[in-house]
């Protein structure tokens, strides 16, 4: 045996899936990028909306939250917030977590936190939208 | 048999590795942990968001109780210390944009690169706090 693929072990088709060991290849670092830069500016939207609404009432929030591009803006920071943020978790418990079951447990009560906190928020929005 | 030269000379004075009780840590090692607890702090946050959206949804009662608990000295941290990490997680994970296009790298390079985003977030959450303040007329 020689040549310089003599030591790959991969068959043909791992190596044209490329996904890896991790049977995903590279899509949990690319989701986390892809989010991570769709949540400047959103973030910075929120920030900005937060600013000008500090001190108002419960008729005026309710009232800018109900404005169509707001509402849509807001969406989209939650959700890819909450996408980012749950891939950084899962990270952080696969760092920290050593038993294997204990991970499996930890992560997908994180997948629940993340969806629960999505669909009240985004419920709540879209209450607000579609007349309160 | 002779004892051999290593033997012999076992007990002089030899250089010691750094110890952790004088190990500085570098700036980027510090702004490492300090992203990820704010991302950690940050998740949890989502709560805030979340509860703040509900109680607008739900009734004038749950709202003015979600207002005066974010408005109490210690709503008020909080949040003052949420800003923070939302600016600093920000700047960080622009920093991070930045080093995976392989720009950045180089070790002072990255330190002063550390020490602007840690200034930059400080600036930032200040100047957010003065905004509000400012929009709702209290300055």
């Amino acid at each position: 045996m020689s040549g310089n693929k003599s030591n790959d072990m991969r068959t043909p088709l791992a190596k044209v899936r490329g996904l890896g060991s991790s049977h995903e290849g590279t899509q949990h670092f690319w989701r986390q990028r892809l989010t991570a830069l769709a949540n400047i500016p959103l973030t910075l939207f929120f920030v900005g909306f937060l600013i000008a609404l500090n001190g108002a009432g419960y008729a005026e929030v309710r009232a800018a939250l109900a404005n169509p591009f707001v509402a849509l803006v807001m969406i989209l920071f939650l959700i890819s917030g909450l996408y980012h943020m749950r891939l950084g978790m899962q990270v952080i418990i696969e760092d920290y977590v050593i038993s294997e079951g204990l991970k499996l447990l930890t992560i997908a009560l994180s997948t629940f936190f993340t969806i629960a906190v999505g669909v009240a928020s985004i419920f709540a929005l879209l209450k607000l939208a579609f007349g309160g | 048999m002779s004892k051999s030269p290593a033997t012999r000379t076992a007990r002089r004075e030899r250089p010691l590795s750094p110890h952790l009780t004088i190990y500085r840590p570098p700036i980027t090692m510090t702004m490492s942990i300090i992203h990820r607890i704010t991302g950690g702090a940050l998740y949890f946050g989502t709560l805030l968001v979340a509860a703040w959206l509900m109680a607008a949804a739900s009734s004038q009662g749950a709202f003015d109780w979600v207002n005066w608990a974010f408005g109490t000295w210690l709503g008020r941290l909080i949040l003052f210390g949420y800003t923070w990490a939302l600016m600093h997680h920000m700047l960080g994970g622009v920093r991070h944009l930045v080093w995976d296009t392989g720009a950045g790298l180089e070790k002072h390079t990255a330190s002063k690169i550390a020490w602007t985003t840690l200034a930059g977030s400080v600036l930032l959450t200040l100047l957010i706090w003065v905004a509000g303040y400012m929009a709702r007329g209290a300055l």
